[in-house]
Order: structure tokens, then C-alpha cells, then sequence
């Protein structure tokens, strides 16, 4: 009897090690990722690479200034495209959410999110570069801007769903209509939520690949032309990474390490504002 | 909703009373922004709905070349060739299965060990404050960093692997995607399953506990047993992403049409095919590509769809549980 409890105890002490062993092996790659970008990318990294365009290879120096401003031009037009759309459409969830309707746009929003990126750059660009005969900035916007809009729709809806009820009766027993409670009430209350969902969704974007391969595609050069190709962070890691260049894949380094600080710091806000803008009750 | 909206409209009518007919319009002027308000918030939704269903039917429109002249015969056809005009997917849905399957098996032990050990072992604290937001780090690291680590970090790793094997040193393969894109998916799943293993109500593992059950034994006959449907479906909505992941796959694969022979070959993913493909494609080729994407988007779209419904209800019956 005392054998088998200690048995028992046994196979109790070496589960819990495995299961102890295993979550904290799985933080390993995560050191090694952040570990190599740090080293490899802080090394790359200087006035001149986050100022300069990229030069051809062969001649010193260069940097990939136009790929943060590609970056950041795609960031601001997938935002315009799907944040009214996001936070209208999410409205509508949370204040109509019986009936059949918002379970149909509930499904739409679950295949959205989980349609692969690739397929979004293969539907943007039959969509806008075939029609227009280019790869530009506008396709690649969006793609990028049906990758948001699941993500914004999504977190409006919860934060607005958490709203108590009263808040909405006392402005209406106030008289005021309901289009300006929801406008000028509910809406001002979940904003930390609806902010958030926005943040983690342009975070999600700004990595993204795969959707700007054949729509936004890529230029050695500056680009302000929304009809004309343009660079991006991910794209020239891309680029760089399968080249077969020593001093590229050196700049790929450079690249992650911003593209890694910008996500995590979009993060990393959205987090803040969670929690310091947030309503109590 | 159309309660509040009449409420509010007998209340304005009162008003209108008392300072006579003067005031009138702005009954209806009020209506008038409430129906543009609530026809505003119909359009959007109605947006998502035909958003949904315009890439659908663009895929399908846009690949019905490549459907008519292959029909069926593009899922079992082996070779792909576009200077023979000649395409089958078959060596890209084998290597979409192998990859993620494999990576789903690497993963399990893993995102099972995190979900236990942050939803029953350790809630609260510093050390598990720290797992949950390493996990979080990890999942915003975005997909194309992951290859390039995969290709400077992970492929020598398997060549000296290889080599010790005696199997052609490629070092890029089914193996190397498979292990990255396990590393991509642990912190998905690991979330989704933690939050599953929290679900499970106290007082069902403290009744088996108070029959002097050890941990090992209220996990395994008790957390498992009730969590499991919840634990199969983040396996499913995690190979949800692994079949759709492009970007590190498509750096890692090593980009081969045919059929892989070992788990050390070359190979290619439906996803990572169009990666490499799409872009210089045209007439039937860019067809047949768009095809692949669209079985693409219908085998991830129902693994997720599948996987979202297993979720809720658990998440349903947990609640109902509770109160």
C-alpha cells in the first residue's frame, strides 16, 4: 500500500518536471530569435541605415529609409480603409446581436480572420493590379486593410458588449436619441477597447509579407505614388534574406530589428492604453 | 432598440407640446439620423457579408480556366509543370499535410505542457507573468523574421543533422518548416489552451483531490477529460494557421514541385507555391495558382469555422456550469 502512494507520488513529481521542463524549453527559441536580432541587427544599425536608400550591390553603405516610409504610407492607408468600416461594423454586432443577420456577419468575420494571407494578396491583386496593369501602394493597402478588419470588428464589438446596460438608459431616459447615445456615450466609454483592437491589428499588419508579395511588391527607390509600387520593412527582409550577399543578409538583420521593435512597441501601447484609458465601473 | 427609439420619440412629442407646433420638424429630423444612423451601421455589416463573398467568387471566377481544363484530376495530378502547360497540386498538398501535421505533433507536447503549467500549476506570479508575456512577444513577431532566423539559425542546425544521417545535406526541407512553423504555432495554441484549462470548474478538482487524488491524477482524469474537446479545437484552429503560414514556409521549403520522398527533402506548400509562382504568372498557370489558393481558402476556412464553433460551445457550457 505505502508502495504504491509512493508510486503515485512518484508519477506525480516526474509529471510535474516534464511539464515544467517543456514550457520552459519552449521560451528557448524565443531567447535565441530576440538574442540573434539584437546582436546581428544592432550591429547594422546607424544614422545612415534608417536614412539612406538602398544601393546596389557592390557599393558601400546604403539603408532602408524608403521601407520605413513604404511601411509606414501602407500602416496609414490600410488604417483609413478599415477602421470606420471596423468600429461601424461592430456596432452593429454589439447592438444587434441576436438575429440571424449578425451571426451571418459574425461567421464572415471568424473566415476573414482566418483566411490565409497569401489568398488576401491573390484576391487584391485581381482586384487592383490586373485592373490597373501595376503592383502599387494602394493594392497592398488593401489587402492589408481586409487583415485588419476582422481584427478591429472583433474587439469593438466585445468591448462594447461589456458596456452596462444602465449607462445606455440613463442617457436614453435623458432624452437623448439613440444614434447620439451610442455616438457621443457608449462610443467615448469603450474607446481604450476599440483603440487597442486598433493598435493589435496594425501590429498584426506591419509584419505582414505574403499580401504585399504581388500588390505592393517592392522599389529600390523613394516612392510617394500611391499607383506605383512601394517598399516595406517585411518585404526588403524578404528580399534581403534570400539573397545570396553577406552585407544583405547583414541589412535583413538591421530591418527585423526595427521591424521587431515597431511591433512590439505597437504592442506595448496597446497595452497601455487598455489599461490607462480604461472606464471603471 | 425600437423601444428605446419610440421612447425617445414620445418624449420629444412632449416637448413639442409645451412649446407648440412650432418644433415640429425635429421629430422628424431626429428620425430621419436615426434611420441614416442605423442604415450606416447595416451597410457596414452588410460590407463584411459581401467582402466575404466577393473574395470567394473571386477566386472561383479567376480560377475557372484551370478548373475546367484539370476538374478533379488537379488533386491527384503529380506533376506541375508550366512550360507543359500541365499542372496537378498533388505534390503541394502532400507538402501543405506533411508540414503542418508534423509541425502539430512537435507543437502538442509543448503548448499542452505551457496551457497546464500556466492554467493549473502556476496562475499567479512572477514567473508565470513572464511565460504569458514571452508567449505574447512571440506571437507579434511577425512571420518573415521567423524565416530569417529559420534560414541562418535552424537550416545549419538540420544540414549538420543531415549530414550525421548520411541523407542529402539539402538543409532546407519539410523537416526545417516544420520545426519552425511548431515554433510559430506553440504560442497560439498554448493561449488557447490555457484559457480551456481554466475553464474546468474548481469544484470538480476538488472533489477528486479531496479523494486524495495527486495532481498527476486530477489532470489526467479529471483537466484532460474535461477540457479536451476545447484542447482539440486550438489543435485545430492552430492547424488552421499552419496550413495558411506563408512566409517562413516559403523560405524554408526549399521550393521543389515534386513529390517529397523523405521528411529531409525539398518540397513546397500550397501556400508557399503561390508565394514563389504567383507574382510572374500568367494565363493558365496564374489560373491553376489561383485554384491552389482557393483550396487554400476553403480547407482553412472550414478547419477554422469547425474549430470557432468547438470553442464557443465549450466556452457555452463552462458558463452555464458556473452559474
Amino acid at each position: 500500500m505505502n508502495d504504491h502512494t509512493t508510486i503515485r507520488l512518484l508519477k506525480d513529481k516526474v509529471f510535474r518536471g516534464t511539464v515544467m521542463f517543456l514550457a520552459c524549453f519552449s521560451m528557448l527559441p524565443l531567447l535565441l530569435i530576440l538574442y540573434y536580432i539584437t546582436r546581428n541587427g544592432i550591429a547594422v544599425i546607424n544614422w545612415e541605415f534608417l536614412t539612406q536608400l538602398p544601393r546596389p550591390i557592390g557599393e558601400v553603405g546604403g539603408g532602408v529609409f524608403n521601407a520605413v516610409v513604404g511601411t509606414v504610407i501602407l500602416i496609414i492607408l490600410s488604417s483609413i480603409l478599415s477602421v470606420p468600416i471596423g468600429i461601424t461594423a461592430g456596432i452593429y454586432l454589439s447592438e444587434r446581436s441576436e438575429g440571424k443577420i449578425a451571426n451571418i456577419v459574425r461567421l464572415c468575420v471568424v473566415v476573414l480572420q482566418g483566411t490565409p494571407s497569401i489568398v488576401i494578396g491573390i484576391v487584391a491583386y485581381i482586384w487592383i493590379v490586373a485592373p490597373f496593369h501595376s503592383f502599387s501602394a494602394l493594392s497592398g493597402g488593401v489587402a492589408l486593410s481586409i487583415m485588419m478588419l476582422p481584427v478591429i470588428i472583433k474587439s469593438t464589438e466585445e468591448t462594447l458588449k461589456l458596456m452596462p446596460y444602465h449607462l445606455k438608459e440613463a442617457s436614453l431616459a435623458l432624452g437623448v436619441p439613440y444614434y447620439k447615445t451610442i455616438l457621443k456615450v457608449i462610443l467615448p466609454t469603450g474607446i481604450s477597447g476599440i483603440l487597442t483592437g486598433i493598435l493589435l491589428s496594425v501590429a498584426r499588419i506591419t509584419g505582414e509579407t505574403a499580401p504585399l508579395l504581388f500588390t505592393a511588391f517592392g522599389n529600390q527607390f523613394m516612392n510617394w505614388n500611391l499607383f506605383k509600387p512601394i517598399d516595406s520593412l517585411p518585404y526588403r527582409i524578404f528580399y534581403y534574406a534570400m539573397s545570396p550577399y553577406p552585407e544583405w543578409h547583414a541589412f535583413a538583420w538591421g530591418a527585423s530589428f526595427i521591424l521587431v521593435v515597431v511591433v512590439l512597441g505597437f504592442n506595448l501601447i496597446a497595452r497601455g492604453v487598455a489599461v490607462k484609458w480604461k472606464v471603471q465601473f | 432598440m425600437d423601444d428605446a427609439c419610440s421612447v425617445n420619440g414620445i418624449a420629444i412629442q412632449h416637448l413639442n407640446g409645451k412649446t407648440k407646433a412650432k418644433d415640429v420638424p425635429v421629430k422628424s429630423i431626429i428620425d430621419k439620423s436615426e434611420r441614416r444612423f442605423n442604415g450606416i451601421l447595416f451597410v457596414a455589416a452588410l460590407f463584411v457579408v459581401v467582402l466575404m463573398l466577393a473574395i470567394l467568387l473571386t477566386l472561383i471566377v479567376a480560377s475557372i480556366p484551370a478548373i475546367k481544363t484539370f476538374g478533379l484530376t488537379f488533386f491527384w495530378g503529380t506533376t506541375w509543370d508550366a512550360a507543359a502547360e500541365k499542372f496537378g497540386a498533388l505534390p503541394f498538398l502532400l507538402g501543405t499535410l506533411i508540414t503542418s501535421f508534423m509541425a502539430i505533433l512537435i507543437c502538442i507536447p509543448f503548448s499542452l505542457s505551457i496551457s497546464i503549467f500556466l492554467g493549473e500549476y502556476f496562475k499567479e506570479g512572477a514567473f508565470p507573468a513572464f511565460l504569458r508575456s514571452s508567449i505574447e512577444v512571440l506571437a507579434g513577431i511577425p512571420s518573415v523574421i521567423y524565416g530569417l532566423w529559420g534560414l541562418f539559425l535552424l537550416m545549419p542546425i538540420v544540414r549538420a543533422i543531415e549530414t550525421q544521417l548520411g541523407v542529402t545535406p539539402h538543409g532546407v526541407g519539410i523537416l526545417t518548416s516544420s520545426l519552425i512553423l511548431a515554433i510559430m504555432i506553440i504560442p497560439f495554441s498554448a493561449s488557447m489552451g490555457r484559457d480551456v484549462v481554466t475553464l474546468v470548474p474548481a469544484d470538480l478538482k476538488e472533489a477528486a483531490y479531496s479523494l486524495g487524488a495527486t495532481r498527476f491524477e486530477v489532470i489526467k482524469n479529471v483537466i484532460i477529460p474535461y477540457a479536451r474537446s476545447g484542447i482539440i479545437a486550438g489543435i485545430l484552429l492552430s492547424l488552421g494557421r499552419a496550413i495558411g503560414e506563408t512566409m517562413a514556409v516559403t523560405m524554408l521549403i526549399g521550393n521543389s514541385n515534386f513529390i517529397p520522398k523523405s521528411i529531409f527533402d525539398p518540397s513546397n506548400t500550397m501556400a508557399s507555391v503561390i508565394a514563389n509562382e504567383f507574382a510572374e504568372a500568367t494565363g493558365i498557370t496564374a489560373a491553376s495558382l489561383i485554384y491552389v489558393g482557393l483550396v487554400l481558402f476553403l480547407v482553412t476556412t472550414i478547419v477554422n469555422i469547425i474549430g470557432t464553433y468547438v470553442i464557443k460551445k465549450v466556452a457555452l457550457e463552462a458558463s452555464k456550469e458556473v452559474t
